[in-house]
Formats: structure tokens, sequence, C-alpha cells
């Protein structure tokens, strides 16, 4: 197996495979019920950020900005903020303001908390809304740092240790997953009579329906209520194996300051790793899986059965987001096929070592891993290794058609296709899905190449 | 339903004809916290240079400005396609500390090498000065060494609006203009200045003038060639399209080179055909012009008239809202829409100008409500209030539409149809009597209770 991360000498980045950070900290805040993300930067951020986050939606996506000038940049954004946050409310009148940095506010060396003291201090009289900071200059890591950033920052500002009556909840971080997914979870979280606090969740928020009456904010999201209320749960989940690595996450934060045990799971994708997540709730609930579950395992153990010939040697390219690569490989594992390439723009160190671990070893010589990698460098490792079909999301159609293999589209960005939001990739249910539609993918390009023209496969 | 609250540093900015005196403030910067559909100056320039495809576009910052750059517009090429190609410097952490300067030197020598681009643009970010970049020292450097014309633009997106962003790219532009050999130009020969062919419109348009007998010199920068560019100081005239975004270079053509100027724009008939009418009349010495683009006009008129009448008949009375770029393309939109048989009860804009205002509020019914660098909220407010049966906008407007059960016809620069020229004009009027004629709108509750 060949691994490479290019830290060794510098290359132009050609056409990214990552985003920059104060994306995924707004997806993250566009979870949260009446909340507005506040970009702390210039005008384009949030603008291009919005523009990039709709194609894939299909929905509103108001992300306010504190929008610097050339004054702003000299003198420091604490009067921007102030005036934003204002305006924000006269507006929105939010529960929770979600502000991220960007690379602008970070360089010239905003202190944000700071001017969220002050803020909430000229008002000391009002019924402020909840203002959370994270961190996210786009010059450090990618759209996923941004996106657990704000996760952690979410708890660590909110969460209060009290015992808490009622049912047991459970903290659920599912990382970047489809509002399909997010709505799943919860769904398997609730059939253990568990409460799930996801965060984030933007299952309605950015997959609702048609409006009766104008919405400000979108309806959905978890509750601010429910945030202040991650300190007394019975256990956090926190899905995503590269993720596991990280020292300070939401679920160590918890597990630190309010004793509330940790589970790190990988993101459910495939047979093992969902075995795994429902183990975890029995376990966390003190209940069985319930039998609707075991049904959906059952029928997804059998459709495997009855198509592994298709799958059994065909080699896959991987691509996107670690977690969502490192759980896709673990999965194409369980069918037979190769991963002959997971790629991704990330770059945090753990992401090779990740993957190993999750693909059997047999097929450890046939792979190869790329961590901090672009799509120009993922095409020319594509020509020599031919895989039959790429795995991962939109931006990886212009290689696909030069290389002539099909795409199968997961994770985000789904720009080219309708369904972004209610693509499932998790659980049973998520597995039978990807199985499906990887399966008559490769029918499909079998029966385009075949000359007789069978009707049967 | 509730009320929507405008904010009151905005009600300057809003106008209702004939409700009070007309003022409108614009050219402003935008307020902070208020959710502006605008970008920043960065987007103004990448706008403008994006088109031209044998050029190399490096977006010297970090990644994020070129990812979210990265093959967004339907500009197509004729030929070399790198414009479609996303280059960054990708600047971290400690490039913020030292310096990104090495960066962008090892940066443009590899990808000069490697792709062999007539010219290289080298677009600052917001960071880039701050950090203290010499951007314009690196450049000289490498268009020493590689024998290019490697251009720095001054993007950096916090300084100014959108149309700074135009005029940082005008002065890259200008550059290029002047370098190059005139030797075969005739005495008549125009540029099309401010035209990016999206969905091929920029050839549609080429097509015409040449049928006239008028050559085309450079199109800038649809379909855009630095060679072409270079030559462009030849052309006896500059027939300009869009608010302003390459009226700059115009202007410093003018004065430089002494090449007057028209205003033009290619969207809906009456100013398709002005268009190619004021080109004529500029080439007044030379009759057989005149004589050509009147039978090109009354030819593609023909074409497109049958179908436009069947589409009127299902469009009429119909209310269309407008929100654009550039406030020139809402002139033209208006009378398209009119001739339609549709009434316009809202347009708006995130750049126009005073007197393109005053153009609006001449041209718009009484109760027609005139928008600068609106927000969601405020769009919003006002389709429902006025009862839009369609909405004309991009990707950031799209949703506002369809929450509300609105229909949507996109003239963002993502389109991948042409709606320029006269052919662009039957194709609109078919985006628009696609989306307006669905039967899904039945289903939608805000319809169905307005029944």
């Amino acid at each position: 197996m060949k691994s490479a991360m290019r830290t060794d000498y510098y290359t132009a980045t050609q056409n990214a495979c990552n985003l920059c950070a104060p994306l995924g900290a707004a997806l993250v805040f566009k979870g949260i019920a009446n909340t507005v993300p506040l970009l702390h930067g210039s005008q384009g951020c949030s603008t291009y950020i919005r523009r990039y986050m709709i194609s894939h939606f299909k929905e509103p996506l108001d992300i306010a900005c504190s929008n610097f000038g050339e004054e702003t940049a000299i003198f420091g954004g604490g009067a921007n903020l102030k005036i934003a946050i204002d305006n924000i409310r006269k507006q929105y009148c939010p529960d929770l303001i979600g502000i991220a940095t960007t690379c602008l506010s970070e360089t010239i060396g905003d202190d944000v908390p700071m001017f969220i003291k002050a803020y909430q201090n000229g008002c000391r009289d009002e019924d402020l809304p909840a203002l959370v900071h994270v961190s996210t200059p786009s010059y450090q890591g990618t759209h996923m740092q941004g996106f657990h950033g704000a996760v952690r920052a979410l708890v660590a500002t909110l969460a209060e240790t009290a015992s808490v009556e009622g049912p047991l909840s459970v903290n659920l971080f599912p990382g970047m997953v489809s509002p399909s997914d997010l709505r799943q979870l919860k769904e398997m979280v609730a059939a253990f009579d568990l409460e799930a606090i996801l965060v984030p969740d933007y299952s309605e928020t950015l997959n609702g329906p048609l409006w009766t009456e104008y919405q400000p904010i979108p309806q959905g999201g978890t509750p601010v209520a429910a945030l202040r209320r991650t300190g007394g749960a019975a256990a956090s989940i926190e899905c995503g194996l590269v993720l596991s690595g990280e020292k300070e996450t939401a679920g160590t934060w918890l597990e630190d300051h309010c004793g509330v045990p940790l589970h790190r799971l990988g993101l459910p994708i495939g047979i093992g790793a969902s075995d795994l997540f429902f183990a975890s709730l029995a376990a966390i609930s003190g209940q069985p899986i319930p039998g609707k579950y075991t049904a959906q395992r059952g029928r997804l153990l059998d459709a495997l059965v009855d198509g592994h010939k298709h799958f059994n040697g065909v080699k896959a390219a991987l691509f996107g987001e670690e977690d969502l690569v490192a759980g896709l490989a673990a999965f194409c594992g369980e069918l037979g096929i190769i991963p002959v390439l997971c790629a991704t723009g990330g770059g945090n160190g753990r992401f090779v070592q990740t993957v190993q671990s999750v693909v059997p070893e047999r097929y450890h010589d046939q792979m190869q891993i790329l961590e901090d990698s672009d799509f120009v460098t993922i095409e020319k490792t594509l020509e020599a290794l031919a895989p039959d079909l790429l795995i991962g999301h939109s931006k990886g159609f212009t290689m696909s058609r030069r290389l002539q293999r099909p795409l199968i589209r997961v994770g985000f960005p789904v720009h080219d296709r309708v369904d972004g939001s209610r693509m499932l990739h998790l659980g049973y249910r998520g597995a039978q899905q990807l199985f499906d539609r990887i399966a008559n993918t490769l029918i499909e390009e079998k029966q385009k190449k075949n000359h007789v023209g069978y009707t049967y496969y | 339903m509730p009320s929507i609250p405008i904010l009151e540093e905005r009600q300057a900015q809003i106008h209702r004809k004939g409700s009070a005196p007309f003022e409108m403030t614009c050219g402003k910067h935008s307020l902070a916290g208020s959710v502006s559909q605008r970008a920043c100056v960065f987007c103004g320039s990448r706008v403008v240079l994006y088109p031209i495809a044998d050029a190399l576009h490096l977006i010297h910052g970090p990644i994020g400005c070129a990812a979210y750059t990265w093959d967004i517009r339907g500009a197509l090429s004729s030929g070399p396609e790198l414009h479609r190609m996303s280059f960054s410097t990708d600047l971290r952490e400690k490039d913020v500390i030292f310096g990104g300067e090495k960066k962008l030197a090892a940066a443009l020598d590899e990808l000069i090498d490697q792709y062999q681009p007539k010219a290289a643009f080298v677009y600052s970010t917001c960071i880039v000065g701050i950090i203290g970049d010499d951007v314009a020292a690196v450049c000289r450097k490498a268009e020493k060494e590689k024998g290019i014309p490697v251009l720095p633009v001054h993007s950096e997106g916090f300084k100014g609006t959108k149309k700074d962003g135009y005029k940082a790219a005008c002065d890259a532009l200008f550059k290029l203009v002047g370098t190059g050999s005139t030797a075969d130009i005739t005495p008549v020969s125009i540029n099309i200045l401010g035209e990016f062919n999206i969905g091929g419109e920029a050839w549609l348009i080429k097509k015409y003038y040449e049928e006239m007998g008028i050559p085309v010199v450079s199109i800038m920068t649809g379909d855009g060639r630095v060679d072409q560019i270079r030559r462009s100081h030849g052309a006896a005239l500059n027939v300009v399209q869009c608010s302003g975004a390459l009226t700059f270079l115009a202007d410093m053509m003018q004065e430089t080179y002494g090449i007057p100027y028209i205003r033009a724009s290619y969207f809906g008939i009456d100013d398709m055909a002005k268009a190619l009418y004021d080109v004529a009349d500029h080439f007044e010495t030379h009759p057989a012009i005149m004589a050509r683009t009147r039978e090109i006009v009354r030819r593609e008129v023909e074409t497109i008239m049958p179908e436009i009448n069947r589409i009127r008949r299902d469009l009429a009375g119909k209310r269309a809202a407008i929100y654009v770029g550039g406030a020139f393309k809402a002139f033209s939109l208006i009378k398209a829409l009119r001739y339609l048989g549709m009434t316009v009860v809202l347009v708006g804009s995130q750049t126009g100008n005073d007197s393109d205002y005053a153009t609006l509020r001449d041209m718009c019914d009484d109760g027609t409500i005139i928008l600068d660098d609106a927000n969601p909220l405020e769009l919003s407010k006002y389709i429902i209030e006025k009862q839009a049966d369609l909405f004309i906008g991009g990707v950031k407007e799209r949703p506002i539409a369809f929450k509300m059960g609105i229909g949507f016809c996109d003239h963002n620069h993502e389109r991948k149809i042409p709606l320029a020229g006269f052919a662009g004009m039957l194709q609109f009027a078919r985006e628009v009597h696609t989306s307006v004629t669905s039967p899904v709108w039945q289903f939608v509750p805000t319809r169905a209770a307005v029944g």
C-alpha cells in the first residue's frame, strides 16, 4: 500500500477536494433551532458559502456576515460584529447566534470572545440570544474542522451539569451526514426509548416542506434548551473514526467536564459499523435491538448474498470527507469491493492509519491512500489504478467523465442530482440503498457494454 | 402572517414607486448583519476574468475562495478550457505568519510550466495584503522568467464592493490591451465588452455582428483569449454590455486609444435589435451595414415570433419579480417580460447606481417595489405581498421563490442556456413558461389559499 501526504514539498492545490472551515461551522449552526450563523469577515465568505450549500440542499440558507470594509480591517472588527448582532436580533429574533471567524478576522487578530463579553455586558437588562463563538480560520484544516469545532463550541458554551429528570437522553454527534441520515438516526435512538440530542440536526431546517407562511428561520433543529441538557445525558456517541483521534471534541469536553461517558464509533456505514452503533444504543439503554432493525439487517444480508457476484473483486475509488471515505472503505471491504484509492482533501494525519484499520489486510497491497490531496492528483493516480467505479461527491464528475467510469454520488456536495438531502448512507437501510445503487450501476455498465442486450442479470 | 421586519438602516434602499418622492440610496457597503445577496471584491474580479480560457487563474490565499469558484459558471470556450480549473496557493497557518510569497512564486513556476498558459492572473484574497505579501513583485519576477504576462489582480474581498472588483479586473485587462499587433484589423471593427458567453451567448451576438459585415476583434471576456485582448486596441468601437463591469475598461481604452464606446444589452427583442442598429449607426458611412442589419433583425424576429406568441397567451397578466446583479440587465428584463404580457411588481439589483435607479423608477408602474442590495427577508416580504408568479434571479434567490411556491427563472452566470440574442429571447420565454405553467403550483399551500 502506498500512502502520501503533500507535506514534504509544496505544490499548488489544483481543484480542491475540500472546502474551508467556516462552511462546516455555518452548517452546524443551521442545525440548531432558531439560530442564525454569522461569519465574522468579508461579505463574500457568507455569499459563496450560501451559494455552495443552497445548490446542495435546495433550501433558503441565510448566513449573516459582519461585512468587513477597509476600516474594519485596520481598526478591528469589534464595531461591525456589534452592529451585525444588533441587526440579526432585530430581523430574526434568534435564540442563538453562531459566530464563526474567517481568515480575515483571525489574521488581524480580532478577539471575538472579548467582543462577545463586551456585547453581553452592554445589554445586561435585555433578553439576549445565546452567542456561541468558534474559531474557524480558513487557513487551518478543512470544512470538517469547522464542523467539529462548532459542535464542540456549542456544547462547551451551553452544556450544564445539573442532573436531568425524565427519559434517558443520549448526545449524538453524527458528523456531516445528510438530512435523511439525521432523521434515521433519531428514529434509531428513539426505538431504544432514548431521547436523542443531535448536534447538529438540520434534518428539518435544510430539508423541510413548502411553507404556508414565511419563516425567517426555518423550523426544526436542536433547541438551545436541549444543548444545555447535554451535560446530563446518559452517554455521548461521536461518529467518525478519524474524529476519534481528535483530542478535543464535543464528546471529550462533556466527558471531561460533565462526566458523560463517551462512545467513539465510526460512521455507521455498512454492516459492522452499524452493528457497533446498535450495540452502543443497546448498552446505553439496557434494551435489546428492536425487531424492526434486526429485520432490516436480515434483508440487507439476504441482498448481499443474492448480489455478491456483482461486487467481489470490483475496484472502486473513494474520495471526499475523511470519515465518510473511511466508512465507505469499510463497507467496500464487506462487499468484496477493493477500495483501490481512498483520497481526501483533509490533512489531519490520521486518515491513512484509519483507512488501513478498517479495510481487510488482503486488499492493502492494491490500495493507495491520499491525504491532503486534490482532484488533479487524484485523477492522475486513478489513470494507473483503473477503477471500475468512483464513489464520492459531485465534484468528481469531471474526472468520472474523463476516465469514463461511473460516479456513485454520496456525501456533500451533490450539486448535479436532485436528492443530495435525501441520500441515505447510515444504518442498515443506508447500507441497503448504497448496495442497491452500486449494484445497479455495475449492472447497467455491463448491460451497456454487452452487445447481446440481455434483459436479465 | 407575521409581518417581516425591515431594518431602519435599510429603508433608504427600498422604494415603492408612487408613494413618496424618489430618493434611493445606493453604492453603499452592505450593512453588517443584513444577509446581503452580494458577494465581495474578489467575486467581482473573478466574474469578469473567469471566461478567459487560455489564461491561468491563480487564487492567492486560503483554499475557500478557490474551492467555491471552481467551474461554477456556464462560460463556454471554443478551445482551451483552463478557466474551468481551480488553482490556489492554499495558504496555511505558517504562511500567514511567515508570508505567502514563496508559495506564490512556487505555484506560478509549477503551474505555468505544467499548463503553458498565455498569461496568468493572480487574484489577491482578503489576507494577502495583511500578511504583507508583495504580489506585484512576485508577478514581475515570474513574468520575466516565464515570458508571459503575469498580472496581479487587487481583489482583496473586503476592499470595497463587487464593483471595485470589476475595476480591479479591468485594471489587469488594461495591462494586456495594447501589447499585440493590430496589423490586419480593418477600420470597421468592434470589441464586444461585458459579454461572458454563458451558454454560448457571445457566439450568437458575434455571429450577428459578423453577418452585418463587422469583424469582432475581441470579446471580453466570453470565450476569451489573451492574444485577442492584446490586440483589442485596434478595434474602431467598443460595444459594452452589463452595468459597469467592463465600463471601466471602455473608459480607459477611450482615454488612451481614443476608442469610443456605446452601451448595449442583448436581452429581449427590442434591446437586442437596438444593440445591432446602434452599431450599424456608428458605421453610417457604410450604408450596406444598416441594410444587412435590418435584414438580420427581420429574419430573426420572424423565426421566433410564432412560438413567442403562443407562449404569450399563457403568460399574459402574470406578475414577475426581478433581482439581479446589475441594474442594466433589469432594464432589459422589464421590457422582455412586458413583451410576454407580464407585469413587473418588484425589481432590484446588487450594484445599481443613482442613474440606474432613476431609469428603473421611470420604467416601472406605480406600486412597484424597487430595491438596492436587498436581503432574503426583504425579497420574501415583497414577493409575498405582491403575489408574484415568477422570480428572476440567481441560485441564492431560487429557494426563496420555491419555498413560497413561486416560479423561477435563473438569469445568473451559472445557467447553461443562452438567454441573450433573438434565439435567447425565445429560450427565455420558454424558461419562464415552463416554470409559471407547471401544474405543481396547485399543490402549494400559499398559492392554494390565494386561489
